[in-house]
């Protein structure tokens, strides 16, 4: 038992397995993504960045009932809201800053009209903070560009809401 | 006495000779595991005194919770220990489920209790990997890594979120599983306990490992209790005590899983006891998957949980109850309740007040790491330097959650 111990210890043994183990490893396929090109998926209830959406008429969906700003945990959601000429409801402002959110999805859950949503993208970096303060011209813009996205994300994720 | 002592100091100059200087470990050292500032009092290469200090992430959780409606106080849960998020907003769902006394459906408390495990698996899997990093091991890391990377895979399918998932809610979970997950997950719990077992070869046996961390800062069961260790350093002492065990919430009396306990309550030891938890904890995620069965996650009373969005759209009934959720949450009656889970770091409670409005009174949270940190100096004392970050590694500190 002595001598085992001994033989073990003389000849690495361990070292050996562990290498042999590494270098299967080595030889493996890579677990590593070329990133801005490849992309790992991401799930239909990805929290990334904002969109306000619009109805496929091209109208707003927000109808300004300031359950978001309710419900946003970091107070980072301010709404504003006056009757338009045609008499609706509607935001006059609706900013979002984006560093003082915390991504946690309740704004979207608590849409009744699903017009606000996070979208996404997780992309959106920027090099000024100022950049980040988002108004309702710049998640309108998020929205127009993401919709096809977006709208199915929600359609994907109906059956479980 | 009449005449009084003069103290020596103040008769004559005495003069001390001590050959010892206090280094600052962190807040910037990256095996400080975040911005632990330890201040060490050295004798050369050994730590004469080790003096944590703390506060340096406080954000003032417990306080912003009192200002915030239940629900909203979850997602600061997730923020308190990083990297085991789930299991802390178990510990606050299950505090207001208790209040409210309310229950989660069957199929919600699997899906939680499973999801706690995987939690568990995230949270060792990041402490042993980097734990071997700090003491000079490069290759688990790099390794366990790639694993956690298909759990927060899990995370963000169920939740949307990879780490801060803002998932479990007083009374269920927030939304299903998606189709097709528990397959994935499956799959996943058949082919790890294959990764623990190369990871295991990369140090279980391993001569320069094994130097690096057995008997090294060593607690025997009593000192354990003493310092009010739980979790894995109080089981590697060799104190059978489990939460999940003892006190078993969800649907933990249910699974069947066994609690690995330590002899020596050495460093060694709590790496060896978080890789068999691991393996325990694949068990479980088995069991779960096995034993769940389709059905409501979330209690079915519009209380306390949003209806569908179908029939939110549809009846004013519904529409109203969302509204009221969403605005002014729910209301908890009067009382207090300490509940706690076992988190991967030891025992997790949350400490709630609930004066009968919809946001608590006091949210007092117990820490896990904060009992193994104060422990520090006595552990760390007479060893050298380069133990006292193996020490820091095998505690399992998370900045977070000992600051809130």
């Amino acid at each position: 038992m002595r001598l085992d111990k001994a033989a073990k210890a003389a000849f690495l043994k361990e070292f050996v397995e562990a290498f042999v183990l590494s270098m299967r490893y080595f030889f493996r396929p890579k677990a590593t993504i070329n990133y801005p090109f490849e992309k790992n998926p991401i799930s239909p209830r990805f929290r990334g960045e904002h969109a306000l959406r619009r109805y496929p008429n091209g109208e707003e969906r927000c109808i300004a009932c300031k359950l978001c700003e309710a419900v946003c945990p970091a107070l980072a959601i301010t709404i504003e809201a006056e009757p338009r000429e045609d008499g609706s409801r509607r935001t006059t402002r609706y900013d979002i800053d984006m560093t003082k959110c915390i991504y946690c999805g309740l704004c979207e859950e608590a849409c009744p009209v699903d017009a606000i949503v996070e979208g996404p993208n997780f992309e959106f970096s920027t090099e000024t903070r100022e950049e980040l303060l988002y108004d309702k011209e710049k998640l309108l813009a998020n929205g127009d560009r993401w919709e096809p996205e977006l709208a199915k994300r929600l359609e994907l994720d109906a059956p479980y809401r | 006495m009449s005449q009084t002592a003069v103290p020596e100091e103040t008769s004559g100059r005495r003069t001390v000779e001590i050959d010892s200087h206090a280094i600052n470990f962190g807040p910037q050292h990256p095996a400080a595991h975040g911005v632990l500032r330890l201040v060490l009092e050295m004798d050369g290469e050994v730590v004469e005194r080790a003096d944590p200090h703390v506060g340096l992430l406080h954000r003032g959780t417990e306080k912003l919770i009192e200002y915030k409606t239940y629900m909203q106080a979850m997602p600061y849960f997730d923020r308190l220990d990083y990297v085991s998020p789930m299991c802390q907003e178990h510990a606050f769902a299950l505090a207001i489920e208790k209040l409210l006394q309310i229950e989660a459906p069957e199929r919600g408390q699997w899906i939680r209790t499973m999801f706690a495990e995987i939690t568990r698996v995230l949270n060792h899997l990041l402490n042993v990997t980097t734990y071997a990093l700090d003491v000079g091991a490069l290759t688990p890391p790099l390794w366990g890594f790639e694993e956690r990377e298909v759990l927060m895979e899990f995370y963000e399918a169920a939740s949307g979120a990879r780490l801060h998932s803002n998932y479990f809610r007083a009374g269920g979970v927030s939304r299903d599983l998606p189709a097709g997950l528990e397959e994935r997950i499956a799959e996943w719990a058949e082919r790890f306990p294959k990764f623990i077992d190369d990871l295991e070869g990369l140090l279980t046996q391993n001569r320069i490992w094994k130097q690096r961390t057995v008997d090294i800062g060593r607690v025997d069961a009593e000192a354990a209790l003493a310092w009010g260790f739980s979790g894995p350093p109080l089981r590697a002492s060799g104190v059978p005590w489990d939460l999940r065990r003892a006190q078993p919430y969800d649907k933990y009396p249910l699974v069947e899983f066994d609690v690995p306990v330590g002899r020596n309550g050495d460093c060694y030891d709590r790496y060896i006891v978080r890789i068999v938890e691991m393996r325990e904890s694949v068990r479980i995620i088995k069991q779960c998957l096995a034993a769940m069965k389709p059905g409501p996650v979330k209690i079915q009373d519009r209380k306390f949980t949003p209806p569908r969005r179908q029939e939110m759209k549809r009846s004013m009934e519904a529409l109203i109850h969302h509204f009221k959720l969403y605005t002014e949450g729910y209301h908890v009656p009067a009382g207090t309740t300490y509940t706690v889970v076992e988190s991967p770091k030891g025992e997790f409670g949350v400490y709630l007040v609930a004066d009968g409005t919809n946001r608590p009174y006091r949210c007092k949270i117990r820490p896990t790491g904060f009992a193994h940190l104060q422990a520090m100096e006595f552990m760390a004392k007479r060893h050298m330097l380069a133990d006292a970050v193996a020490i820091i590694g095998s505690l399992d500190l998370v900045f977070g959650e000992i600051d809130r």
